[in-house]
């Protein structure tokens, strides 16, 4: 820690030290955002705690999807609107908002919480995959969408996956793999190309 | 201050860890500079030029520069993606286990072409096979062989007799065979089939084709896994991650 820091009278330090610990955070920043809330109103700085203290307090995992919320089952389990016969499979919870974003899917989603990394010892039993299979089990759903990402250990897991669920008899589809939008072709690589080759469409 | 040196260099990639919001750290075996670690930028945003280029089990041509601690990958192109092994669950771990094998037995910056050619090879060799087994255990005895921990499996190693077509033992602690009479009072040693032997003395001297031929049934493989997998325990003390993997992917969801 910084010498100012010290010198500080105890709350002052113990705030910098807690921003500290942040994500991009260092000792500078931390200290500028703490004299920042030590001059703002009252009512600024305890919405800024009570949202702290709210996320870990009012958050659970929803008992369907696992995805994040604050209310059990989550706002999109609920949902009369959606379609109950199509999951999506993510790794995290944060994957869901670029999906949502699209407004193109209006299915469920079921998170992982992680992806099969054999190296660092993720395996299976470290995912939510039991909840999964239990989910599928009621025959309601007709398809599966693998949302993994497209990389080595989201492949494996899709992998993995399909194996669990093709006895099943459900729909495995997996998201398409190829170019990004406003990417140069000059730089895309092998793997990349021929996915997007096995995937062209019809124009 | 000079400007930033550069440098270009083949290399497998064989782990990446995240860092920040879209960088990466990854280890990569090259065939001048050994094992080293380098910083991929970027490589987690869907527009990354490196992306592809440096995934795991990639033989890449890389260009580094240096920094101030770690090496930063300024641009990279596919030598080979090894395609056949990423869509296959059952080739892709086996591949990590290679990786991570490598990994474990190897320091950084010791130049060692002839390992590299190995990995190269036995990637090479493992993206064309059906059969994994024999293609891991060529690697894992070549491995071995090479780093000075090559077992030795034609005299006993206590008693130095010749053995007999008998069941013998084998001995981490000995770093190879013992005769059946050492090995009987050898508590940690475990019995070693005729025709495990066999094998393994045939792996330690032929050529990768060769290694490929060899049939094996189902218990003569598990045999042969245990025992390298026991000694490069013994080895490195420590179990090998992925081989929790392995285990799960053989007793659970294979198709054969």
């Amino acid at each position: 820690m910084s010498a100012d820091s010290i010198s500080a009278a105890e709350p002052i330090s113990r705030l910098i030290e807690e921003f500290n610990k942040l994500p991009g955070i260092g000792p500078k920043s931390a200290q500028r955002l703490t004299y920042y809330l030590l001059r703002a109103p009252a009512g600024e700085v305890s919405a800024l705690a009570d949202a702290i203290r709210n996320l870990k307090e009012k958050l659970a995992l929803c008992s369907v999807c696992l995805n994040i919320t604050d209310s059990d089952p989550c706002i999109i389990c609920r949902d009369e609107e959606r379609d109950h016969t199509k999951i999506c499979i993510v790794e995290e919870p944060i994957d869901i908002l670029p999906l949502e974003r699209t407004k193109k899917y209006k299915g469920l989603y079921h998170v992982l919480h992680g992806v099969i990394s054999p190296t660092d010892g993720v395996g299976p039993d470290e995912l939510k995959i039991k909840e999964l299979l239990l989910r599928l089990n009621d025959g309601l759903v007709t398809e599966v969408i693998l949302a993994t990402n497209p990389n080595l250990e989201g492949e494996a897991t899709a992998m993995y996956l399909q194996r669990l669920i093709a006895p099943l008899g459900i729909r495995i589809t997996r998201l398409a793999r190829g170019l990004p939008y406003g990417a140069d072709l000059e730089y895309a690589d092998d793997v990349t190309l021929s996915r997007a080759l096995e995937g062209r469409q019809e124009m | 201050m000079t400007a930033p040196r550069t440098y270009q260099t083949e290399a497998i990639i064989i782990k990446r860890i995240k860092l920040g919001e879209a960088d990466r750290i990854l280890t990569i075996y090259t065939p001048e500079l050994g094992k080293l670690k380098a910083v991929a930028k970027g490589t987690r945003r869907p527009k990354s030029k490196l992306g592809g280029h440096v995934e795991l089990l990639t033989h890449s041509r890389l260009m580094l520069a240096q920094g101030r601690n770690l090496d930063i990958i300024t641009q990279a192109q596919t030598i080979d993606n090894f395609l056949p092994i990423k869509d296959d669950l059952d080739r892709l771990s086996r591949g990590l286990y290679i990786a991570e094998l490598v990994d474990s037995f190897t320091g950084e910056h010791i130049e060692d072409r002839q390992l590299f050619c190995l990995l190269l090879e036995t990637l090479k060799q493992l993206s064309q096979s059906t059969d994994y087994e024999p293609v891991l255990r060529y690697f894992e005895l070549n491995l071995l062989d090479h780093l000075g921990y090559r077992p030795q499996l034609r005299r006993c190693t206590d008693c130095n007799s010749t053995l007999k077509p008998d069941t013998n033992f084998f001995s981490c602690k000995f770093g190879g065979v013992l005769c059946h009479d050492c090995g009987f009072n050898e508590p940690a040693a475990r019995p070693l089939s005729i025709n495990a032997l066999k094998v393994l003395r045939l792996w330690q001297n032929c050529d990768f084709t060769a290694a490929r031929r060899v049939r094996i049934n189902r218990e003569l493989a598990a045999e042969l896994e245990q025992i390298m997998r026991e000694y490069t325990k013994y080895l490195l003390e420590k179990q090998l991650k992925s081989t929790a993997w392995l285990d799960r992917l053989k007793s659970e969801v294979s198709p054969k």
